[in-house]
């Protein structure tokens, strides 16, 4: 039988004067596809071990973790795939609650701040605001965020300035109602957003697109933001 | 003076633009630069010969030039992005422009003074 080794952060603010990496040696069954998998095995070994999941398919985004020194969501990454020791951290740059549990007020503060819903204050029509299929295409790649953080936390300018710049999760978003043509409010989104340290802290190094689990082009939303500003102003 | 979070200040498109603006700038004089002085006579005569013509002054300080504005935006994004006291960051800020409107007038005396 295979046998996965592991090497994870702990840390518990209750217990430890200070974080240590643990190891762990687990034996895989067949059915341990998915390094989520592995680890909820591990749990079930030490319950002590502290990590979010939910729905265990790469949609609520909970399980976004360091491994291997990459950002990614344990339950659409084969642990036949990594090289061990499987070593695991919470997402850098966020405070540590527990172990793997990092708090994420500070990226949804920037999320909300960028004003996440359709602004619309034209009466809406008897049954809803219809779009034609070539507007409703400029949303792919956009809609298909599910806030996991894992690009803010792998983007060097969001760690050293999570509380100031957008972070390029909340300014994909930002672009997500930007591109909407039911969205009235596009001049006073990209007045929000031009801001030397809110928009322009982004020097595209793109390693926000390089460990999306979703495979979305954040720094590309980036730029069309930037393309209208420049629109606007000359 | 109350500790709040402040963004908003409403600018960064036009350093944005003149950042790129003026790398287009330093590399095509830098590409022309190279193919003049391969062309040239080498050593000092070739050197005094391309330098002596008026429009070569004229485009090496408008480079220059080019090249102090890209300097000011990318050492400010440095403060910007690591240096987190406010006096301290103005400091830094301040003296980056000292420094620099020192290198364009002294850009102007080697560029002009041969």
């Amino acid at each position: 039988m295979k046998t996965a080794r592991f090497s994870i952060y702990r840390y518990d603010p209750d217990k430890d004067a200070k974080p240590y990496m643990q190891d762990y040696e687990v034996e895989l069954s067949p059915t341990d596809v998915k390094l989520l998998d592995v680890i909820v095995k591990l749990k079930a070994m030490d319950d002590t071990l502290s990590f979010r999941r939910s729905c265990r398919e790469g949609i609520c985004g909970s399980d976004a973790m360091n491994i291997n020194g990459k950002n990614g969501l344990a339950c659409v990454t084969n642990v036949a795939d990594l090289k061990q020791p499987i070593e695991l951290r919470p997402l850098p740059g966020l405070p540590v609650i527990r172990d793997l549990i990092v708090d994420m007020t500070q990226f949804f503060k920037q999320y909300h701040s960028i004003k996440p819903y359709v602004i619309n204050d034209t009466p809406p029509p008897e049954r809803e605001r219809l779009q034609s299929p070539e507007d409703r295409e400029e949303l792919d790649g956009l809609y298909e965020c599910i806030l996991c953080a894992c690009c803010s936390t792998s983007c060097p300018s969001f760690w050293w300035n999570p509380d100031k710049f957008v972070g390029p999760a909340g300014l994909l978003a930002a672009y997500r109602f930007i591109a909407d043509t039911r969205d009235e409010a596009t001049n006073e989104r990209l007045d929000n957003l031009e801001d030397p340290y809110r928009l322009f802290r982004c020097h595209s190094i793109m390693n926000c697109v390089d460990v999306c689990p979703k495979g979305l082009n954040p720094t590309k939303a980036i730029g069309k933001i930037k393309d209208l500003m420049v629109k606007r102003a000359v | 003076m109350v500790n709040r979070q402040v963004v908003g200040a409403h600018y960064g498109l036009k350093d944005w633009i003149i950042q790129r603006a003026t790398a287009v700038i330093m590399l095509v004089y830098t590409a022309a630069l190279i193919l003049f002085l391969l062309a040239m006579p080498s050593g000092y005569e070739g050197w005094k010969l391309l330098f002596g013509q008026t429009w070569v002054k004229v485009l090496t300080q408008t480079t220059l030039i080019a090249l102090f504005l890209h300097a000011w935006v990318g050492i400010r994004d440095l403060w910007m992005d690591y240096i987190k006291p406010v006096g301290v960051r103005l400091t830094m800020h301040t003296l980056t422009a000292v420094w620099l409107v020192s290198c364009f007038i002294y850009s102007l005396k080697v560029v002009w003074g041969l």
